[in-house]
């Protein structure tokens, strides 16, 4: 298996199995995936990835110590490896000029005195959805079909469990700002279910 | 004070990310007493939370590999 290794030299020194490489590495498609649903950029996803296998690879097997499931913990550095990737291109790309009141694009589900034009129907057994592949995937569309920054923000809350105010010092926004675009996210997530699955 | 529809999805998204102060727990709970949409949407927002933490975790392995 050892052909397969894409990290080499810098570890050299590292003590660790040909077995611990190879169950590192076996996890990689996971990573990718993982990184994927938070960065958009398929390169920035790599990387992330990249630096986490070569962090634990370097930390090496006595780190690990078998404390925890090994996806587990590769899952939790390669957090800290998506957290500082987001904060380089937050720097790189600064936020731009933000109209905290402009929602104008939910506005027609209200009317004029904001009451909803059509009540919200309850979903019919959503517990049985999260059981099937087909919703996961239309949930992973109605993501990618967001802002960018509106998903990122949305992702770092719910998906990597960060506190608002986390979120708000890594990407250098107000709280406001913050609860802004969740509350879009939220919006705009539940109407893309609601057609793409939820159907009437 | 009574709350909109509008402005109670506003106050439901905003419970999910900070401590809400307590006139607007009440406010939100006076409106949701009434108003079935608000509270569907309030089970909707809930429910977004679970399903996005279920991405790529255990049980979804089969997506992955």
């Amino acid at each position: 298996m050892g052909a397969r290794y894409r990290v080499s030299s810098p570890l050299s020194s590292s003590p660790q199995t040909p077995d611990f490489r190879g169950q590192i590495e076996s996890l990689r498609p996971y990573l990718l995936r993982y990184a994927s649903l938070q960065l958009r950029h398929p390169e920035a996803a790599e990387d992330a990835v990249q630096e986490a296998l070569l962090a634990a690879l370097a930390a090496g097997e006595t780190a690990f110590g078998g404390r925890s499931n090994l996806r587990t913990w590769l899952t939790g550095i390669l957090k800290h490896k998506i957290v500082d990737a987001i904060r380089r291109q937050s720097r790189e790309r600064p936020a731009r000029e933000f109209d905290p009141d402009g929602e104008s694009e939910f506005d027609a589900l209200f009317d004029g005195r904001g009451h909803w034009q059509e009540m919200p129907d309850a979903w019919q057994q959503p517990e049985g959805a999260l059981q099937q592949k087909q919703f996961l995937a239309a949930l992973e569309a109605c993501l990618a079909a967001l802002p960018e920054r509106t998903a990122r923000v949305f992702m770092m809350r719910e998906h990597l469990g960060l506190e608002t105010a986390e979120i708000c010092k890594e990407l250098d926004v107000t709280a406001t700002h913050c609860w802004v675009m969740l509350h879009r996210a939220r919006m705009a997530l539940r109407l893309c279910l609601e057609m793409n699955w939820f159907k009437k | 004070m009574m709350l909109s529809c509008k402005e109670t999805t506003r106050l439901l998204s905003q419970g999910e990310d900070r401590k809400l102060a307590f006139g607007e727990r009440v406010a939100l709970r006076v409106h949701l007493a009434i108003c079935k949409g608000c509270r569907n949407v309030s089970a909707q927002f809930k429910f977004l939370r679970l399903a996005t933490r279920n991405l790529s975790r255990d049980g979804t392995e089969e997506n992955i590999a």
